[in-house]
């Protein structure tokens, strides 16, 4: 008589034991203030504002290096062809 | 040109050397508190990205239509600025995002669709490297289709749910961080007009290269 009422007991809650289990997490009420978040959790902010601000730079600067490259061998180009013009032009 | 460009490259190098002091002396904002500095060259280098789009694809439509080869050389020029500032835009972006959101990236409606504009740029340059003779029209018609993106992507915080903020952001500023934003905006503008011109001046030296080129082969 016992392990029948304890069976019954248990396939009236089992299933929903089974359906607490699988329920999500409450959701949050409130936000958690940022000065009890451990530090292990924490972002520093002072290396991604320097590291954003320092690929700014590397990308400025290394296009103006491009650019320069480019105008130098554009230049020494020029400068080529318009001697080999002036040579034809005299012969 | 020459006579406005030495006093613009002196007033963009003083400007630059003093921006992260300026920056600096922004206040902190509440909520994200020193990660929001980025700000302050994230958003310039994003509205010259658009304007860069705007000159690439007026510049593309005047080459079309009229057939202008130096509305070509200003496409170019302006095609390239699109990807290096969409370059900055998308690294620094992310960056902010990281700690202000947690994410690195969020497949969002402003984020996408900035990352497909500056994709659109990318396969502009690639077409006019790449494409052979003739591949100038259909990068121009490729620049016509990338700027009329620009609108989409900047009202795209408006319109769908996002992470990014909405574009009322730098209207609302606070007082103490006007200035500072400004400052900013002025100075990469400034610098956006050097490089601008440098690099319209490069395509100009490079179709007389190709003229003398003809000139010695006949």
């Amino acid at each position: 008589m016992k392990k029948t009422v304890l069976l019954l007991v248990l396939l009236v809650f089992l299933p929903g034991a089974l359906l607490w289990a699988q329920q999500p997490a409450a959701p949050q009420g409130d936000f958690v203030p940022l000065s009890s978040i451990p530090q292990t959790e924490q972002l520093p902010a002072a290396p991604m504002v320097i590291g954003a601000y320092a690929f700014v730079w590397v990308a400025l600067l290394g296009y103006v290096w491009s650019l320069w490259r480019r105008m130098t061998r554009l230049e020494r180009e020029l400068a080529d062809l318009q001697r080999r013009v002036q040579k034809h032009e005299g012969s | 040109m020459t006579r406005i460009f030495v006093p613009l490259v002196i007033i963009a190098m003083v400007m630059f050397a003093f921006a992260p002091l300026v920056v600096a002396s922004a206040p902190l904002e509440q909520t994200m508190g020193l990660v929001q500095k980025i700000f302050y060259f994230h958003v310039p280098s994003a509205m010259l990205l658009f304007v860069s789009a705007f000159v690439c694809g007026i510049a593309s439509a005047i080459f079309l239509f009229r057939r202008s080869a130096a509305a070509d050389r200003v496409a170019l020029a302006a095609g390239e600025l699109v990807v290096l500032f969409g370059l900055i835009v998308l690294v620094t972006g992310p960056i902010w995002a990281r700690k202000a959101w947690g994410v690195w990236w969020e497949w969002d409606a402003r984020l996408t669709s900035s990352l497909l504009l500056w994709m659109i740029f990318v396969a502009y340059l690639m077409v006019r490297r790449f494409g052979g003779p003739g591949s100038e029209k259909l990068a121009g018609a490729m620049a016509l289709f990338g700027m009329a993106n620009v609108p989409f992507v900047y009202v795209s915080v408006n319109y769908w749910r996002t992470l990014h903020p909405k574009t009322s952001v730098v209207m609302t500023l606070a007082p103490g961080m006007r200035g500072p934003f400004w400052f900013s905006v002025a100075a990469f503008t400034i610098l956006y007009l050097l490089l601008l011109t440098l690099r319209k001046r490069l395509e100009d030296r490079q179709a007389m290269v190709e003229q003398l080129y003809l000139a010695v082969e006949e």
